[in-house]
């Protein structure tokens, strides 16, 4: 193994909590009813193909990609559709839901139920971009970027490189990681699939250090299969994100405002990449995937493999939280959102659902910046978050423009690290709603 | 000793001539042209830069004022300064004064602490254009106020108060000079620019929730459910997207009490009214 | 009731309070050798700068820029101490509280209290005194191990002093005369010579400093630059003269050097923010302490060149961004 591969700027070292990585993944049960959310990902909302009454499979299409940036929406389960309206999400805000009824479980017939692995690849590659879209396959990481449009590149643009992100940088989440400790070969059967469809021979497995297992896993897989590599990163946040992986595993650095595709590379969350094995090898569209559920007062946190559309609480009740909880986090600490409604459903994004003690989560009083520079140190795109805080407390929101705060991902590196605890990252997402509003 | 005083008076006299010089002709080509008249039509502005003309401050609005021929300066109005600094203005380019109505600014939300009391806490940066982002706000409504002040913070006049009790933003009329800073601030936009009414008295619907009746009352007591009384009893009211709509030309004098007594919730306030309103608030 | 907040949920250990105490920590070293070498007298002049210090900071947050006293951030007592240890040890109790006065008051609240003062406030306590009272704080006492009270004070030379003095000497005897008070390497190394009570003990320094490294509280960057561009200097000098006033070790392990470089440089509020306006701060500073210490008639010039480098931070940070990410390497 050469050297230990991160990118070099900025990054923080939160504490890990990985507390379920040897939960093996559980089988979550299916809900009475699930709330599947039309828009799931970035882009247009899904057009609604079902009736109030009508009878559903599970795997069954029940809205239909709205032009390209889009996905497909399909029934987690079988039963009777009971309700179309808005329905709060873990937001607050209303979002358009299709409430299903569980009655028993029974799937479309296409669909491979035998667990045997299929790594003959038959599909030509039209054909798997065209199975990934009709199965309504998303970034699974968290962004939920429709995946048929990651991997149509662009005329006169070619990729070189594809990256499994197994690198699940953010605190807490194991979902990935135990992904790949038991699923690791068809990740990398989907990898082989991205080959074909791209028509390029090599991809890379990115995992950060602090996954021994899935890495020795996938070390004695990837003997087995030429032309897929590991590589193993240095652990640092953000180091999941698309453009520090790319730099941690090639050197490459995205410029501004340019996308992966721009510099050649194609990176795939390895949740995704096993949707597509499912999809173009077993013909099962995106309706379940690994959650993790976890937190510091749970007396059973786990992985748990959950359809979407499943009530958070359901999930809650059964990681049997301990105490009440103070914070419920949809997705990771560092970038996850808070929820206020514990009805919302899991959807194609959520990877993880923390619950937080009260006391574990206490914000502080910011006090005055002592000008450290940590934050500009930790900031991973090269920005300077305290030059930006003082711009948008002065309302200058051009002058923040012309230091870069449009290039700022929202990490939250410069808030974690302010030994101020000023809200710097608040104040960059202001500087940017400002900004994009006055255009 | 005569020759060294000489010799320094030459000298000094030579560095004050070079100095003088280079000055003249820095100052020729920095010179910025300045309209005088513009300047003295800036002097009577309230020099605010609230930007509320449409114009990017105060100095650009009177250049806009000088340039101006009859027809247009009838367009021209400074929010902040009223008819008191356009009368002054008109008399110093020799129009006649352009008549405007009164305004002021008025919040169209009633969800104060005791109608909508918080779900959740909220604990991050006090700011209601980033917590809009985050999520739905501490009342659950998703049109209402996010009480967290952006409005009173970005008020160049400081005429927007936060009511400790009601935990809502007050505008204080005789400081409001409408600018529209509130409008434009708030990411809810509940802020709207209406005419003051006679003796200042108005008749406007406290709420902008567009969700039906019966969840937007789970919410905030004083939400609007749409029962459509209101435009029963006047016709002009439009209710639209669950919500009722009063317009400026219903007049306050004739309608306020009938309607403010109609309104099952609440959201209608009529400020003639005065026992009604204090018990909202 | 749940709590909401936007992203991040979680947040480092550390906060200005833990930085400040870690300093202090780093800062103990230094103290344990001056009430060695100097006796009591060092820690009553360290007690009475501290509690001045702290007193100034809290008056001024109470009752004159009427906010919440921020003395619980430790970093009055952080002020404090740089001050003592800038301080002869013999040094008058109300002198020292005036010293005190000019650091916290002048250089620090009246900017608006910690994060936005220009200057090093200590530094301007040391400048502020050494510009009033000339005579005492130029009157070093000699050392004396282990002798608390150090009844028979007598006053000593700095090793700067004596330098000085040798350079401008003229007859080549009175030069090997003056030479002979130098103390030895070590001497000076563990701290055995006249100078500010905090200054003298280059280990004890050394020791502190790395302690903040481990902490990860400061980085490499300003001590190296500043000691690596005076050194290189004073070397160019040394081979190109042969003066024994510029002789690099000696010039390195004598007067505020070392404290400067290790702890005053690399204050947070008053150094850059950037690595590569770190950089360029550090080396101006050595340049500056090389020019003073050789060309000016003071023998000292570690606290001006400091404090003429913080003037420039704003604008070193003002040109010295950090690179975008993406931009400007191929």
């Amino acid at each position: 193994m050469s050297k230990l591969k991160t990118f070099s700027v900025g990054g923080i070292h939160p504490d890990k909590h990985k507390i379920t990585s040897a939960c093996p993944i559980e089988d979550a049960g299916i809900p009475e009813t699930v709330f599947v959310p039309v828009k799931q990902h970035i882009g247009a909302p899904a057009k609604i193909l079902v009736q109030k009454g009508d009878r559903v499979k599970t795997g069954t299409l029940i809205a239909d990609a709205d032009g390209i940036v889009s996905a497909d929406v399909h029934s987690p389960v079988s039963g009777e559709v009971i309700k179309i309206e808005e329905q709060t999400g873990e937001t607050g805000y209303l979002e358009t839901m299709i409430t299903i009824k569980t009655e028993g479980d029974e799937w479309e017939e296409s669909i491979d139920r035998t667990p045997d692995l299929v790594s003959d690849i038959s599909a030509s590659p039209e054909e798997i971009v065209n199975i990934i879209r009709s199965a309504g396959i998303v970034g699974m990481g968290g962004a939920g970027y429709p995946t048929p449009v990651k991997i149509s590149v662009p005329a006169g643009k070619k990729i070189d490189c594809i990256i499994l992100n197994g690198i699940e940088c953010e605190p807490w989440l194991t979902a990935d990681d135990r992904l790949m400790q038991e699923k690791g070969e068809q990740i990398i059967i989907g990898a082989k699939i991205l080959n074909k469809a791209l028509g390029i021979q090599k991809a890379v497995i990115a995992i950060d250090e602090n996954k021994p297992q899935a890495i020795e896993t996938l070390h004695q897989l990837t003997r087995r299969y030429v032309g897929v590599n590991i590589a193993v990163c240095r652990t640092k946040y953000p180091q999941g994100a698309e453009r520090q992986l790319i730099a941690a595993v090639t050197g490459r650095e995205v410029p501004p405002g340019c996308l992966p595709v721009d510099v050649g590379c194609l990176v795939q969350n390895v949740g995704t990449v096993h949707a597509i094995y499912e999809a173009v090898q077993k013909h099962k569209p995106l309706f379940e995937r690994i959650v993790t559920v976890s937190g510091d007062d749970l007396e059973n946190p786990g992985n748990f493999r959950v359809r979407i559309g499943t009530p958070a609480s359901y999930l809650i009740d059964k990681a049997k939280p301990l105490g009440t909880p103070g914070k419920i986090i949809f997705g990771g600490p560092m970038m996850g959102v808070a929820a206020t409604n514990l009805a919302a459903p899991v959807t194609k994004t959520t990877s993880g659902i923390l619950l937080l003690k009260e006391d574990s989560v206490n914000i502080f009083e910011p006090t005055a910046c002592i000008r450290c520079g940590r934050c500009a140190e930790s900031c991973p795109q090269g920005l300077e978050p305290f030059a930006i805080a003082g711009f948008v407390r002065r309302g200058e929101y051009q002058s923040a423009k012309k230091i870069h705060v449009l290039d700022c991902m929202e990490c939250g590196c410069c808030s974690y690290i302010c030994p101020a605890k000023i809200p710097l990252t608040d104040y960059c997402k202001l500087a940017k709603y400002e900004i994009r509003k006055k255009k | 000793m005569s020759e060294i005083i000489t010799a320094n008076i030459i000298v000094l006299s030579l560095i004050a001539l070079a100095a003088a010089v280079v000055l003249y002709f820095a100052a020729q080509k920095f010179k910025v042209e300045n309209n005088p008249l513009a300047e003295k039509i800036a002097a009577l502005l309230p020099q605010a830069n609230c930007g509320a003309c449409g114009k990017a401050g105060c100095k650009d609005f009177a250049e806009a004022c000088v340039k101006a021929d009859a027809e247009s300066f009838a367009h021209l109005y400074c929010p902040a300064g009223g008819s008191k600094v356009m009368t002054a203005v008109a008399k110093e380019l020799g129009f006649s004064t352009p008549e405007h109505e009164p305004t002021v600014a008025v919040l169209h939300c009633n969800g104060t602490c005791e109608n909508a009391p918080d779900k959740v806490e909220y604990v991050g940066l006090q700011s209601c254009r980033l917590a809009n982002r985050a999520f739905v706000g501490k009342t659950g409504c998703p049109n209402g106020c996010l009480r967290l002040g952006d409005c009173v913070a970005n008020c160049p006049f400081g005429a927007i108060e936060m009511d400790k009790k009601t935990g809502l933003p007050k505008v204080n009329p005789d400081k409001c000079t409408s600018c529209g800073a509130c409008v434009r601030i708030c990411p809810r936009g509940l802020y709207e620019i209406r005419p003051r009414g006679e003796n200042g008295v108005m008749l406007y619907v406290a709420c902008s929730n567009r969700q039906k009746g019966a969840v937007a009352r789970k919410n905030c007591k004083a939400a609007c459910i749409a029962c459509m009384k209101c435009a029963k009893i006047c016709p002009e009211i439009t209710v639209e997207n669950n919500l009722s709509r009063i317009p400026a030309s219903v007049s306050p004098q004739t309608w306020g009490a009938e309607l403010a007594a109609a309104c099952p919730t609440g959201a209608i306030v009529y400020t003639g009214n005065k026992g009604k309103e204090n018990e909202q608030a | 009731m749940l709590k909401i907040s936007t992203a991040p949920h979680c947040y480092a250990p550390a906060d200005t309070r833990q930085i400040m105490r870690d300093v202090i920590i780093a800062l103990v070293p230094a103290g344990i050798a001056a009430v060695i070498l100097f006796g009591l007298a060092a820690l009553i002049t360290m007690a009475t700068a501290v509690a001045g210090c702290v007193f100034f900071e809290y008056a001024c947050s109470r009752w004159w820029l009427k906010t919440a006293p921020s003395t619980g951030d430790l970093s009055a007592v952080v002020t404090g101490l740089l001050l003592a240890y800038n301080l002869p040890c013999n040094m008058p109790v109300w002198m020292t509280l005036t010293g005190c006065f000019a650091a916290v008051v002048v250089a620090k609240m009246a900017f608006g209290g910690i994060g936005k003062n220009l200057f090093n406030p200590a530094l301007v306590g040391r400048v502020f005194l050494f510009i009033s009272f000339p005579v005492q704080m130029t009157s070093w006492v000699r050392p004396h191990l282990f002798d608390f009270m150090n009844v028979d004070a007598t006053t000593a030379a700095t090793t700067l002093g004596i330098l000085k003095h040798a350079d401008a000497a003229t007859s080549a005897t009175r030069l090997t005369a003056d030479l002979s008070e130098l103390p030895n390497y070590w001497e000076m190394f563990l701290g055995y010579t006249g100078g500010s009570m905090g200054e003298v003990s280059a280990l004890a320094l050394l020791i502190g400093f790395g302690w903040l490294l481990w902490r990860r509280v400061v980085s490499w960057h300003i001590p190296v630059f500043y000691l690596g561009s005076f050194l290189v200097l004073t070397g160019i000098t040394w081979l190109y003269t042969g003066s024994p006033a510029a002789e690099p070790l000696t010039q390195l392990l004598s007067g505020g050097l070392l404290l400067g470089a290790l702890f005053m440089a690399t204050d947070y509020t008053t150094s850059p923010m950037s690595r590569k306006g770190k950089i360029i701060f550090a080396v101006g500073c050595g340049v500056l302490t090389f020019v003073i210490r050789r060309y000016s008639s003071y023998p000292e010039g570690v606290s001006f060149a400091i404090l003429i480098m913080n003037a420039f931070v704003p604008l070193i940070d003002r040109y010295a961004r950090p690179r975008i990410f993406g931009t400007g390497r191929k």
